[in-house]
């Protein structure tokens, strides 16, 4: 279609038309990103990924004996060429690893392909005055410790090869410096350290936390997945199952005439739903309120900010639970809801799916429109006041300033916040939780161990239902294929967002 | 003519802004109402969710707060205290060390990094509660709450977005100066960013400070799986998350009231360092 052919047409149409060039550019974009792949691979390997062998080589056949005896013994270069401090760091990790690996680590690995067959249940410990079991089991297996232990076994095996590498390229590079006259000693490490190497004192501790609280409980949980652990807090044995938990959810099967998938879409839709509707509601009614209280001529600005700030400042699960109060069955709320004849008397109005999400979106507007409203008001100050003067001068109205002026500008600065809304929003678990409980519930049986799921719960309120709460079937491991679910989600939209913004890409663009 | 347009154009000014301040009038009682309810349900009897202000008037609520052994308020508030004193230093200097470290130094695999920390924020959080309640087993620190500490300061690295993209704005060629002058990262890290970047400092303070006082989902899973922990030992989150089990809302009302209030005061003493902080910061994220 030619420019001129796509002018002519009416503005509807235009909308189509861009639509179906969004989709197919959209499935053109898959397709040469398919494409290059082994384009990619190639250049991953000539510039990244064959870099350390060529280092692993030259330390070889080019470095001396001290060199060649790192590949033994880390550090050992340094250690006898005053990198003290160095090469006892790097020698303390091998001797740690080596003897966590054969104690503990190499048991526990060699356990991972069955995840240990020694029942525990049958072997309580008894007092040998009482004749009484005490509750604490005999040694035996324990899948879980199991799990983790190889998990954690794994990552410091690899950081184990990473430290190998890195103790000989860098006996490889002190040797090389002696070549040409330049000696080493322990005090440029400790300058480096707070110069050229300051990410690493920086980061050293936040990435060990992110790593031990983070990374490794989300490794975790995906291998969860593909066990049949149901989340009882004694443990006992479990079992791989391979994509049985994957196929169970998506086989569309009845169980007890409840249909688990369907339910599933169900619930999948209405959070797509929810994080579309509550990111753009606070976000307009957020812009609104920060437009009209930093309108020209409005006095108290102040004023009208703090009042809304006292909504962040009282911690959330207080205010939701009292408003949670406000709509009980008994509520001074759900009586006027009574009265407008919306729900039946002694009924919550959260009994009504449409109303209950209704409520839980208009709630949520409550708590989200502050936040929104002082992120605006900082952008819209900075709005330069020559674009409005001289779309003023042109005649424009206000609502049309608003159109071509504030919103395009806004739209653009807080694309990635807007972004991170939504994936909040995905997530939203306080609201949900301690509104409606999710109800109305669908009245699934417990017994099954899909929780009591219900028409207002969100993926990670039936995640936390299924896993968490006392009182029905746990099902950690379903738990566990429904999170990595919700991760593909969410992954899908940031990336199709993440393609499509500017400000994104250019971080450096402000300063 | 001219004349009369443009008092017509001064009475539209004016009904314009009348209207504005009658919204945001209404706006304002719409938010602040809960708030007003929570007092008055605080100072109720008998808690009658049906009325909103109290039949009978009463301090009972507020006596049986700080007198009963079964509901040790003062224990969870100085308990909470505590935890969210010593989670506020730690987690500021962890945030604000990953935030200057993404922002402002260049080493590999920095975008890396930042791409991983973005897609470990898309799994939900809670699901990996199990292995945390493990490790901190293994550390031997379950039975006491103050390992929601350890907990939460492990987390710094995955909030460095808003302090990243403060320190984002402030001029490089101040970096340039000092390393002219021979200081190291070090020293621009400490002399330049940090005294330039107070509103953000302030921020992570206040944040990290408050969010220990609402989070009653990791607090009452710690207290919920261990076997030696009294009620004494609990965080004011997870205690009022009790009482309100236990059916005596005018009690979780005073509970919430005496927890809101600190929180409330320290926000409006630093407000302007919050809003200057989130507007400066959360958006470029």
């Amino acid at each position: 279609m030619t420019k001129l052919q796509y002018l002519s047409l009416t503005k509807p149409e235009r909308v189509l038309v861009d639509l179906g060039n969004f989709f197919r550019n959209f499935g053109k974009g898959i397709l040469n990103w398919f494409k290059s792949i082994p384009l990619k691979l190639l250049k991953f390997w000539n510039h990244t990924l064959s870099v350390p062998f060529k280092t692993l080589e030259k330390a070889m056949t080019k470095g001396n004996w001290w060199v060649r005896g790192n590949f033994l013994v880390f550090g050992l270069y340094q250690i006898f060429h005053k990198e003290i401090a160095r090469g006892i760091l790097y020698l303390l990790y091998e001797v740690v690893f080596i003897w966590f690996f054969i104690r503990t680590g190499l048991p526990y690995l060699q356990k991972l392909g069955t995840l240990g067959t020694l029942s525990l249940t049958s072997h309580y410990m008894v007092d040998p005055s009482s004749g009484v079991a005490d509750g604490t089991f005999a040694t035996g297996d324990n899948s879980f410790t199991i799990l983790l232990y190889s998990i954690v076994t794994i990552f410091l095996a690899l950081l184990f090869v990473v430290l190998w590498y890195f103790s000989i390229r860098d006996a490889k590079s002190l040797y090389d410096n002696t070549l040409v006259g330049k000696m080493s000693n322990n005090k440029q490490f400790f300058k480096d350290l707070v110069d050229s190497k300051y990410h690493t004192l920086l980061l050293a501790v936040p990435l060990v936390g992110l790593v031990a609280f983070t990374i490794i409980p989300i490794i975790f949980m995906v291998t969860i997945g593909f066990t049949n652990y149901n989340g009882a807090e004694r443990i006992t044995l479990f079992d791989w199952v391979g994509f049985d938990n994957y196929s169970l959810l998506f086989s569309g099967f009845s169980n007890g005439g409840a249909n688990v998938v369907g339910i599933f879409f169900k619930i999948l839709a209405w959070t797509l739903l929810w994080a579309l509707i509550a990111t753009f509601t606070n976000y307009f009614l957020g812009m609104v309120v920060a437009l009209l209280i930093n309108k020209k001529g409005i006095k108290l600005k102040k004023l009208w900010r703090t009042v809304l700030i006292f909504t962040i400042a009282v911690p959330q699960f207080v205010s939701l639970m009292l408003i949670n109060r406000m709509l009980d069955v008994n509520g001074f709320l759900t009586d006027l809801f009574v009265k407008f004849g919306w729900v039946p008397a002694k009924v919550s109005p959260f009994q009504n799916a449409t109303l209950a999400r209704v409520i839980i979106i208009v709630i949520n507007t409550w708590v989200g429109v502050p936040y929104t409203m002082l992120i605006s008001s900082g952008i819209l100050m900075n709005i330069p006041e020559d674009l409005y003067e001289s779309a003023r001068i042109d005649g424009a109205s206000s609502f049309k300033m608003y159109r071509s002026i504030t919103l395009p500008y806004m739209l653009f600065i807080t694309g990635p916040y807007l972004l991170s809304q939504f994936v909040g929003n995905i997530n939203n678990f306080n609201i949900i939780y301690l509104l409606s409980h999710g109800e109305p519930s669908f009245s699934l049986d417990k017994k099954l161990g899909y929780g009591d799921p219900g028409e207002t719960d969100l993926l990670i309120t039936w995640i936390y239902k299924m896993s968490m709460e006392s009182g029905s079937t746990k099902n950690y491991a379903m738990a566990c294929v429904l999170g990595v679910l919700v991760f593909l989600v969410i992954a899908f939209f940031s990336l199709i967002f993440y393609g499509r913004t500017g400000a994104v890409k250019n971080e450096e663009d402000f300063s | 003519m001219a004349e009369k347009h443009f008092a017509s154009k001064r009475f539209a000014e004016k009904s314009q802004r009348v209207l504005i301040y009658v919204i945001l009038t209404v706006i304002s009682v719409i938010w602040l109402f809960p708030f007003f309810y929570l007092i008055m349900q605080s100072f109720a009897k008998v808690s009658n969710p049906k009325s909103i202000f109290p039949v009978e008037w009463t301090f009972d609520n507020y006596k049986t707060l700080f007198t009963s052994d079964t509901r040790p308020f003062l224990n969870w508030w100085l308990n909470t205290f505590l935890i969210a004193l010593a989670t506020a230093v730690l987690q500021t200097i962890f945030v604000l060390a990953t935030a200057y470290a993404l922002s402002r130094l260049r080493f590999a695999g920095r975008k890396g990094l930042m791409k991983l920390i973005l897609i470990l924020g898309m799994f939900p959080g809670f699901l990996g509660m199990l292995v945390n309640y493990y490790l901190l087993q293994l550390l031997g620190i379950d039975g006491s709450m103050f390992s929601l500490i350890i907990v939460y300061f492990a987390s710094s690295a995955m909030s460095y977005y808003i302090a990243k993209g403060f320190f984002d704005t402030v001029s490089r060629s101040l970096d340039e100066a000092v390393m002219i002058d021979g200081g190291s990262k070090n020293t621009v890290f400490w002399r330049i960013i940090l005294p330039l970047s107070k509103p953000i400092i302030i921020y992570t303070i206040l944040i990290s400070f408050t969010s220990p006082w609402g989070d009653f989902m990791f607090g009452n899973f710690i207290a919920g799986s261990s076997r030696t922990m009294t009620s004494a030992d609990y965080t004011v989150a997870v205690g009022l998350y009790k009482i309100t089990d236990m059916s005596e809302f005018g009690v979780f009302c005073a509970g919430a009231v005496m927890v809101s209030i600190p929180i409330t005061a320290l926000f409006f003493w630093l407000q302007r360092y919050y809003v200057e902080g989130i507007a400066g910061g959360a958006v470029k994220g």
